[in-house]
Formats: C-alpha cells, structure tokens, sequence
C-alpha cells in the first residue's frame, strides 16, 4: 500500500477481521488489571455520602458540627462549600446537559429532587468513622409530595420539580412552571392525507419502565489534591477528558491542573458518561490536604445514579392492503429524572429510522420525575421507542397477514433515501440484513408447544467526534500506540490491529496504551459506539503519517526520491530501476532513526464525520409455562450491519451483551417505588438482570456488505444497536406463544398468567 | 476495639494479619493482603465478582467474616496461573474472547476452576447453572460457557495423557 | 459496622455461655449467608458473633436410628454430595440446594435458613413436609421441636437469646417413600421463592398414597402445613381428581400478600400449581424407592 490508503478489499488484509488475543487480556484474568477501587495512596481517606431518605424535600438546614468533630474526621462538606453555577449548556460527550443542573445533581441546593440524592459527604481515615460522621450530620427536611410516573408528572396539578422550569418548544411560551422541560417535534410529508390514504390502522399504547445499566463495578476513583494547587484523580469513567472539565467546571478549577488517570472500568455502557463522585472527592481531598477515596455501594448506585427513563409510547400507523406504510402518528413520554435532559430526542429520531414512510410526525415530551437524573444507556431512547415502533408494525403485519420481514423490506431504507430525522442515508446494508435472518437456519427451524417466535429491527446513528492517537517506534521496531478512550469492550485490541494493519507489523508487536489527560490530545468519551470508528481512525492516520515518515526516512537512506518508496508488508521497498538496495525493515530504520531525523512517531487530532449507522435485525424464541406464566428464551438470533468486522469476536460480544440487557429489560428488570417514591429493589436480588442459566447461546451475523466510506477500514460502530430490537422481539415473540399482547414491560411472570387469566 | 489476629493459607503461602472482627474476608484479601483481583459488585452476595475458595469451596467472600480464616486454605484469582504459565481456563477466556470489561471476570474463573475439579465433564445446562451466581452484563455469558467447556475439554485431555 | 466481639468456641457449653452472656446481643453464625448481610443493611446489630463451626459434629451428616442428624453449620452443597440422604430426602436436598448461587449453597445452612425466618426460605417447606425436627441448645438445657415451630412470623423466631438450633434431625423412612420441592422464580436462579411447595408422599405397595405432608412457602407469614391438601390425596394414585382437590386445598390455604415479588392473586394460583406438580414428582419418586 502506498500514499493515501485505499480501502482494502477483505481478501488484502492481514490483521483486521482475525481475532489475536486482546493485548490487556492477561491482567484481566489474573486479577492484576486496577479498577477504581483497587487503588491507594498513603494517608487514604475515605469518602462517604449523606443521601436524602426523601424523593422530594425542601432542605431547610444542614448542621455538620457534631460530624466535623468527630474523632477522626477530616472534612465535611455541603453545597454550601461547592460554587453556586449559573446555568450553561454544556457539551462533554453523548449530549450535553446544564452545567448547573449537574452540580446540584452531584451535590443538591436547597431541594431534594429524589431518594438517595446527595446532601452532604465527609472524608475520614476509616470507612466506619465515616459512616458514624454520616450519622451525625443533622439535616432538616420539609418533605414535598412527589411524582413518579411519567403522565402523572405531566398533569397540570402534579407537584412541580422546578418553580422555573416553563415548557420549551411550545407553539406560545408558557408561564406557568411545568415538570415538561421540553417538546420536541419532527417529521415531513402530510399525516392526514398518510391515514386518509390507509386502509388498515393500528393504534397502541406502550409502557416500559426505568431500567439501570447494571454495570457490575460501582463507581470508584481516587483523588488527590496536592498544595501547589496540581490534582490527579484515578476514576473508573468513560472519558478522562469528560471526568477533568466537570471537575473543573463544578468546582471552578483550571482543567489543565488536574490530570485524569483511566483507571480499567467495570462496565458502562453509557453510565459512567458523567461524574457523581470525582468533584467530591477532589473538594474533600482539597480540604483535608490528603487523596480521598470514594467507592459507591451497590445500593447507592441504584439509588442515586442514573438508570434511563420509564415511558410512554403511543403509536399509530396506516397501511394499505398491499402493506406500505403510508402514515405514522407517535408520541413519546419520557422520564428525565429530576433533572431535564431524557433521551427523548433520540428515540423520537431513530423510532422510525428503518422505514421509508412519506407521512410522519412524532412528538417528544421530556418530564422531569422524582427519580434519579437519567443518564445515558447503550442508545439512549432507542429501545424505548422501538418496544413500540415494533409492536405496531408487528400488529400491524399481522393484520395484514403479511410476514414480518416482508413487511419490513416493502418499506425498508435503502442508500439513497432520507432518513426520517434528515440525513441521507449512504452505504447502509439493512435490507442485506433482513435478507439474513430470512434465509438462516433460525428463521425456518420448526416451533414446538408453548413456543412463540418474534421479529424486531432496531435502528442507532452511531457519532463520530474528537479523537486523538498517537503511534510511536520503539527502537527495535515495535510500536506504542497511545489514546485516551477508556476500554470498555475489547477497544485497545483493535487500535492494535488497526496500527499494526497499516505499519504491516503483527499485531504482538503493537503495544495499546490508554493515556492519561496529559498524555495524549483532547479525546471525546467513549460511547456513542465512536471508539473503533472515530478513535480508530485518528490512530490509522497517525499511523499513516509514520508511514510517510519511514518512506521519508528509506528516500533519504538510498538517496532517492520519496515517490520511489513503497511500505509494503513492514518494509520500504525502493520502486527506483536505478538503485540495487534491499528492502528496508521497521526495525532497521527504527535501529538507525538517530542518523534520519530522530525518533518515529505520528500524533493526529481529528473530529471524525460520517460514523455509519448501525441497523439490526433479531429473531427470537420463546417458550413459556402457561400455568406459571415464565418465560424462557430459547433461541436467539441477531443480525447487524457492521460495515467491517475490525475483531470479529469483540463485535460478536459486543452484539451478545446487547441482547442480554434487552432480554432483561423485557422480561424483568424494573426501578420498583414504594408509596414514599423509595425504591424498593437497590440491588440485584431483585433488580433482576439476566444470569446465565437464563440465556441460550446468542447467534451474531454480521453483515459486511457495505463497508463505511468513511472509516479507513470500513468500520461503522457497533455497540449500541444491539440493545434497540431486543424489547420489541422477546414482546413480539410472547404474542406468538401465547395470542396476547404485551404492551408494558417488564413481562414478569404475574403479569404473563394475569393476562392468560384474563384472556380466558 | 482490639483487633483480631487471624493466621491463614492464601495460594498455598502462610499469611497472618491483623483486623477488625468485622471486616469481612473480601477487604482482608483487599485492603490488608493487597489482593485486589477478587471485587466487590454487591456487597450481599448476589453478583459473584468476590469468588473465592475456601477449603475446596466456592464462596463469596464478601459474606466470610474475616477471623473466619483462621487455620483455612484459601484459594484466589492471584493462584491461578502458576509459575508463569496460564491456567488453561485463563488461556481459553483470552482466545474465545469471554471477557469484555473484565471486572466479573476473576470471580467467574475461580467459579469456574471449583466447577471443573468438581464435574470434568459439564453439560451447556451444568456450566450455565453452576455459575448462575456470577453476573456478567457485557458478555451476555456465551462465550464464557464455550471458554468453559474448551477449557474442561483440554482438562479430561490432560488427565488421559 | 461498630465494634464486634468474635469468638469460635469449640463445644456447645461454650457457645450457650458466650451467647448467654451477650445478654440479647450475640447471634450464632453457621454459613452467614443471612447474617452478614443484615449486618451490611444495618437490619442485625449485633455486639457479638458466636461462630459455631469449630464445635466437633457442627458440621456433619450423621446416619442414626435410620434417619439423620445434619449438624447446624452444614453447608448445602454437603447435603448434595451426601448420597444416602440425597435418596431418602431428594425434596429437603433440592430445597437446600436452590438457595442462592453454587457460592451461597457453599455456606447456607438448613438451621441458618429456618431461623432467618423467612416465609419464602427454600429449605423449609420440604423441612416442614419431611417432619423434621431442631434440636434447640441453651442455658435451660436442650430440647427437640418440630422445625415448623422455631419460625413465628417473618424474621422471628421462637428461641430465646442465648438458644441456638444445634441440629436438624429427619426422620427414619418407610419404604415407597418420597419428597419434593418446587418454587416459582422469574428467573431460572438467584431469585427468592415467589411460592415454595414442599410435598412428602408414603404409598404402599399397590401405589395408593397412605400419608402426606404438604407445606407452602411465601403465602403465608410462615411457612404453613396445609393438613386439608394432604387429606385430599391419602387414599389416592394421585389421579386427576385429587389433584384438581390437591390444587384447590393449597389455593384455600394460600393467605399471601402483594410485594415486589408477587400479586395476592398469583401467589393464590402457583400455590395449587406448584402443591400439583411437586406431589407428582414426590409420587414418582416414591413409586420408585
């Protein structure tokens, strides 16, 4: 390969598409690999949290004299000791959000907006003495009545969050304070004349509830404040980059005097896109002069860390005879917590993203509830919106007595067309996916008794942003990558492969660093499934630039001409007729890089476009005990267009571990409220995510038939649309078993017998 | 409050430390012996990320009292592998990919080496059942159970040789 | 958690002395499945833990008089592994052995789970069918009660604070005679029991049932002994018309309450479910033996 880099038909290439052992694996499984929690420092304090009992309160007061004074206390503080921010919009990764809002969500001011939100927090040198400075910090509460549910949040006379919060995107501007922060609105074509046109309609209502990430490690970090006003903080997060501007935001410090250190995270899947814990622990390690550590119980993180939001779906679709979709009318409802900013926007943008109709409105509601603040989970908003979207169009198939798939290929997005949300679709593979699951094994096995089979399709955008990569030369020909994203799935192997692709070096001799915040270029956080693609292509051009950097090196070597070197399988090869030289390797001009210019090594900052959409398709089985009403799932098949497979088994993982959450959000997962607005079920004895007696095996077919132009080796992201169809099959696939439909999740199995029961 | 002596075998050495009687054996194992491999994800025994074996048991130590040790033979994440060489189990979670952030991870390999010396021969059912008290929410646990039963497979082959 | 006295004695004197002096603030530990948890959750305060698997016999699985006597601190997986009692008691083994993860069944013992006291706990409603016994230790002596008498509502029990359970001892077995348990859990594990059915059969040789026992859990403050569903299949090969009158008699029985884990009315209806099919399977196990 020489100059610009081409994209390489699968058959060229040597290291992307194989499945070497990821390059972190051996500290994973012997325990050596440090997480959050793992870390220390002399003279460690211990962080803790004083949480509201209350899902809304006035706080009238907080005494912490006798907590200060305790034995062994060595800070205590409030919001009273935080700056007081004005509200700002602010961009830090997936969404932005109000820098106020999260400052009170961290610490709260005046108000309690939920069970477990944050009042106060103390250091101490012992996790007992700091449990015990909890006790005695007095906080006098007024309690508010509250509201949980979406619509009740809604009503005119619900009890309001914030007395400023008015309506935004109304069509006059309203006065009257509302738990409505917003309404969005979006759509084309002429609705009325969409359902005059129809000749079938369907209409439903869905519901589904909060459910969290439930990823296995709570929040940990670590943070040490020195005295000449420099701090470092090890944090398990998404993003160091996203960890050092809230700290520097929320607690009015210079970003470049805090460095963020990536500590191994244990799973976010979009939850740990923002802080709760950081800004604290660097304002009680400020205080006390000693790092401060702060661990979440389990219990905290159900309580106090965002789960996405509970919902309402309604939706109406019309159809002619002959099955194209002529019209659809949808509203969403969703849950924000107490702060604004649900992902309401994007399911409204990805509901009906997979279909090609001209008549289409959907409306969002974002209502902020007594609940924690939402944050971001693996597509946020998507699968909400599919759970009805899917629904319908299954009803909608069945009135028909159309097939599934047909259905869905008659109105099916093709290059070419435009997106409901206003993008022009381009090198999209979806109906190749369809095409997939029609002719697998899956699709055509026999069903047995009390089986049922359901189909969902599942639409994410996949983003792009700002990335940096970086890729050095050891002297012995070997290469350091280095990046600043957080490996939440396999992500340092592909670097790796990627690096290793372009240099022509085996992937084992490309060592993945991920750096700290002074060690690399401004990165954005990882999710937005943007690491393979936008990451990916920051180190693929950095090792680009190497790559020119040694033709440049071997030109000079053989007093030639650099046009006349090619890089071909890890060595310059010299194109001129008039030189007799052999063949340059890495490491030989690694060896004499002092005598060429110095050491070898290439740094690219890009802001990566055109990330590729992710489109899926699922099938799944179930069978079910009519007289119990548990369902099992017997087979599950999953389908995506993945552009290109970079390590085809952290792509298939990436797939299995999507449909498992869905499988779990279907079935029985939930945020359950007492009368008080507590939760009731802050751990997983019964926040019931899926074990693995639960699961069959999970098939992944991934589709590559339509590379992404614009990643360098046709990568689109992958990790998000895995979880969008699941809700919507598992539902699909009961109403197949059992001639009942489902239109609230999760389906436990009282409320499967309940409506057997009532079916008669 | 005095602390409590306790005396114990971890990985085959004698280590002795001293602690409040109501730490529990995980933040023994964590805080006073360094051993950081086993992980807290619950607290109350239901996540499984705190496996240990204990006398040939597998348990969460999360819900050990630590003076509970005393004179016992624990086994951790940190024995495994063994003079610089994998155990096959560790090898076969890297080569089928079974691991993704990871943090489950020495909890579900503990689980799975006490499975293995218990039944060589495990079924898809047994494996899946037998560590149905290890939660993982990347995985969706199917290339954990195909690791597994590679794993057990080379094992039996071990054992025939 | 506060300041904690721990002791391990090594004899049953020892153990009643140390829990005696507490004065109301020891508890026994055998597998601390319950026990630590509660003290995490802040529900168990106590002042000091009295750990009871160094007393020689604690921890065991005895053979005598043709039933057994299995030691306070046995952990499941022991009970599993035991082949003779694995035959004679397959209900009160698989009870023991839902319980939790691999990881709890390490620990979880028949005594631990009778006396949390939980309605929902696996163990019990096959302990209860079986006619189990728990021989109670203390300062006032030693003494043998049916085990469906130390659980008094949910997290209490009737021991005195300085008595422990120090055995579960179960019956001798004629022959044609066999157990079962069953419960109903949204997943396939990990999961307390929504309903718990513990059924123990006696047939005679023609396969006529000649005694029964049957116990629900979860529907109830305690685990219940429902004599009205044992009546109505004595006498009978199980056929359809007894347990249609099985099914009806546990459901008349069931007094269940709405929670995060089951409606009233469901409880009601798995209850005759579950009362059904464990007594199937306890039928066929008998025919067998």
């Amino acid at each position: 390969m020489t100059g610009v880099l081409e994209k390489p038909a699968a058959a060229e290439l040597k290291v992307v598409g194989t499945r070497p052992i990821r390059p972190d694996g051996v500290d994973k499984v012997t325990g050596r690999a440090q997480y959050g929690a793992d870390y220390v420092m002399p003279g460690m304090l211990f962080g803790r949290i004083k949480r509201s009992p209350h899902a809304h309160a006035r706080i009238v007061s907080i005494d912490t004299k006798k907590a200060r004074a305790l034995a062994g206390v060595k800070a205590v503080i409030t919001a009273a000791d935080l700056p007081n921010l004005a509200s700002e919009e602010y961009e830090a990764g997936e969404g932005g959000g109000d820098l106020r809002d999260l400052s009170l969500n961290v610490m709260a001011r005046g108000k309690a907006l939920y069970e477990g939100h944050a009042v106060a927090a103390v250091a101490a040198i012992s996790p007992v003495i700091a449990e015990a400075a909890l006790d005695l910090i007095e906080v006098k509460y007024e309690p508010l009545p509250h509201v949980i549910d979406v619509e009740a949040a809604m009503a005119p006379d619900a009890p309001v969050l914030h007395e400023r919060m008015f309506t935004q995107g109304l069509p006059e501007a309203s006065s009257k304070p509302s738990n409505i922060s917003r309404v969005n609105k979006l759509g084309r074509g002429d609705l009325e004349a969409g359902f005059a046109e129809a000749d079938v309609v369907v209409e439903g209502r869905y519901v589904t509830k909060g459910v969290h990430q439930g990823y296995i490690e709570p929040h940990a970090c670590l943070a040490s404040f020195s005295e000449d006003g420099q701090s470092t903080v090890w944090s398990s997060s998404q993003g160091q980059f996203m960890v050092r501007t809230y700290c520097s935001k929320l607690l009015d410090l210079e970003a470049a005097n805090i460095r963020v250190i990536p500590a191994e995270i244990g799973g976010g899947f979009g939850g740990k896109t923002t802080v709760y814990l950081e800004p604290l622990a660097l304002a009680l390690s400020r205080l006390s002069g000693r790092p401060v550590k702060m661990v979440m119980s389990r219990e905290e993180v159900f309580r106090a860390t965002g789960p996405t939001s509970g919902a309402v779906i309604e939706v109406k679709l019309g159809a002619k005879r002959d099955g194209t979709i002529t019209a659809a009318d949808i509203v969403l409802k969703y849950q924000a917590g107490a702060f604004a900013g649900s992902p309401v926007g994007a399911g409204s943008m990805t509901a009906m993203a997979c279909y090609n109709i001209p008549n289409v409105a959907i409306t969002g509601y974002d209502v902020v509830t007594n609940t924690p603040k939402v944050a971001a989970y693996r597509a946020p908003g998507a699968p909400i919106s599919a759970f009805g979207v899917e629904s319908a169009i299954d009803e909608l198939a069945l009135k028909l007595e159309m097939d599934p798939i047909d259905i869905r290929v008659k109105n099916g997005v093709a290059s070419g067309m435009q997106a409901v949300y206003g993008p022009t679709y381009n090198s999209i593979a979806y109906l190749d996916t369809l095409e997939a699951i029609r002719k697998s094994e899956h699709y055509a096995a026999p069903l047995g008794p009390n089986q049922g089979r359901g189909l969902a399709v599942g639409f994410w955008f996949n983003i792009g942003g700002e990335s940096s990569g970086a890729v050095h030369i050891n002297d012995d020909g070997s290469a350091v990558v280095v990046t600043a994203n957080p490996d939440i799935g396999g992500s340092r192997a592909s670097m790796a492969m990627m690096a290793a692709e372009v240099l022509g070096l085996p992937v084992e001799q490309v060592r993945p660093v991920v750096g700290d915040t002074t060690a690399i270029g401004f990165s954005g956080l990882t999710g937005g499934s943007r690491v393979t693609f936008a990451t990916g292509m920051a180190v693929t051009r950095a090792a680009e630039k190497v790559v020119e950097d040694l033709r440049r090196r071997a030109a000079l070597t053989w007093d030639t001409a650099v046009e006349n070197v090619a890089w071909e399988n890890g060595q310059a090869v010299c194109l001129d007729p008039a030189k007799d030289v052999k063949p340059l390797t890495l490491k030989q001009l690694a060896a004499r890089s002092g005598r060429t210019g110095g050491p070898i090594s290439g740094e690219v900052s890009l802001t990566a476009q055109g990330a590729g959409p992710g489109f899926a398709v699922h099938l799944c089985d179930v069978e079910i005990d009519r007289e119990t009403g548990h369902v099992k799932i017997v087979r599950y098949t999953a389908a995506q267009d993945v552009g290109r497979a970079i390590h085809p088994s952290y792509v298939e993982g990436q797939i299995q571990g999507g449909v498992a959450q869905g499988v779990g959000w279907a079935l029985n997962e939930e945020y359950i409220y007492d009368k008080d607005g507590r939760m009731e079920n802050p751990g997983f004895l019964d926040y019931r995510v899926p074990v693995a007696s639960d699961l069959p095996m999970i098939d992944a077919i991934m589709i590559e038939t339509a590379p992404n132009p614009r990643h360098p080796f046709g990568a689109k992201g992958v990790g998000e649309v895995p979880i969008v169809p699941p809700l919507a099959a598992v539902a699909n696939a009961v109403r197949s078993a059992l001639g009942v439909r489902f239109h609230e999740l999760p389906m436990s199995p009282p409320k499967i017998r309940a409506a057997l029961d009532a079916q008669g | 409050m005095s602390k409590t002596h306790v005396t114990t075998v971890v990985n085959d050495d004698p280590v002795e430390f001293l602690t409040d009687p109501s730490t529990t054996l995980l933040d023994a194992l964590r805080d006073h012996l360094g051993l950081t491999g086993a992980k807290e994800g619950c607290g109350s025994g239901d996540c499984g990320a705190c496996s240990v074996i204990v006398d040939g048991r597998l348990v969460c130590a999360c819900l050990m009292l630590a003076p509970e040790a005393e004179g016992r033979r624990i086994e951790t994440i940190e024995g495994m592998a063994q003079g610089g060489a994998l155990h096959p189990l560790q090898q076969k979670f890297l080569e089928h990919a079974a691991l993704q952030c990871g943090f489950c991870t020495p909890g579900i390999l503990v689980a799975a080496k006490a499975l293995l010396a218990e039944n060589p021969d495990p079924s898809e059912t047994e494996v899946r059942y037998y560590l149905a008290g290890n939660l993982c929410r990347c995985t969706g646990y199917d290339k954990v159970v195909r690791a597994v039963m590679d794993a057990a497979a080379d094992l039996r082959q071990v054992r025939r040789a | 958690m506060p300041e904690l006295d721990f002791v391990a004695p090594t004899t049953v004197e020892d153990a009643v002395r140390a829990l005696a002096a507490a004065g109301g603030g020891g508890r026994p530990l055998g597998g601390g499945t319950d026990l630590l948890v509660q003290m995490k959750s802040g529900r168990a305060r106590p002042k000091a833990i009295v750990d009871l698997k160094r007393i020689p016999g604690m921890i065991g699985i005895r053979e005598e008089g043709g039933g057994f006597s299995i030691g306070a601190a046995t952990p499941g997986a022991l009970l599993g592994e035991h082949t003779a009692l694995a035959a004679a008691w397959p209900g009160v083994v698989e009870g023991a052995n839902l319980i939790g993860s691999t990881q709890i069944q390490g620990r979880a013992t028949l005594a631990g789970n009778l006396c949390n006291a939980s309605p929902a706990a696996d163990s019990v409603p096959a302990m209860v069918a079986a006619g189990a016994t728990a021989v109670v230790v203390g300062s006032k002596g030693r003494r043998e009660v049916p085990v469906e008498q130390v659980p008094t509502g949910p997290g209490s029990t009737s021991l005195a604070p300085d008595e422990f359970v120090a055995e579960i001892k179960l019956p001798a077995r004629p022959p044609h005679a066999a157990d079962a348990y069953l419960r109903l859990i949204p997943r396939t594990e990990m999961d307390i029991a929504v309903v718990g059915a513990g059924v123990n059969l006696t047939l005679d040789a023609g396969g006529t049932i000649t005694d029964a026992r049957v116990a629900l859990g979860a529907v109830a403050p305690t685990v219940i002994l429902v004599p009205d569903a044992a009546k109505a299949i004595i006498g009978t090969k199980l056929d359809e018309a007894a347990l249609a009158a099985l099914d009806a008699a546990a459901r008349a029985a069931a007094k269940p309450i709405d929670d995060k884990r089951g409606t009233v009315d469901y409880r009601i209806k798995i209850a005759g479910v579950l009362a059904r099919r464990a007594a199937g399977i306890a039928y066929e196990r008998a025919k067998a033996r």
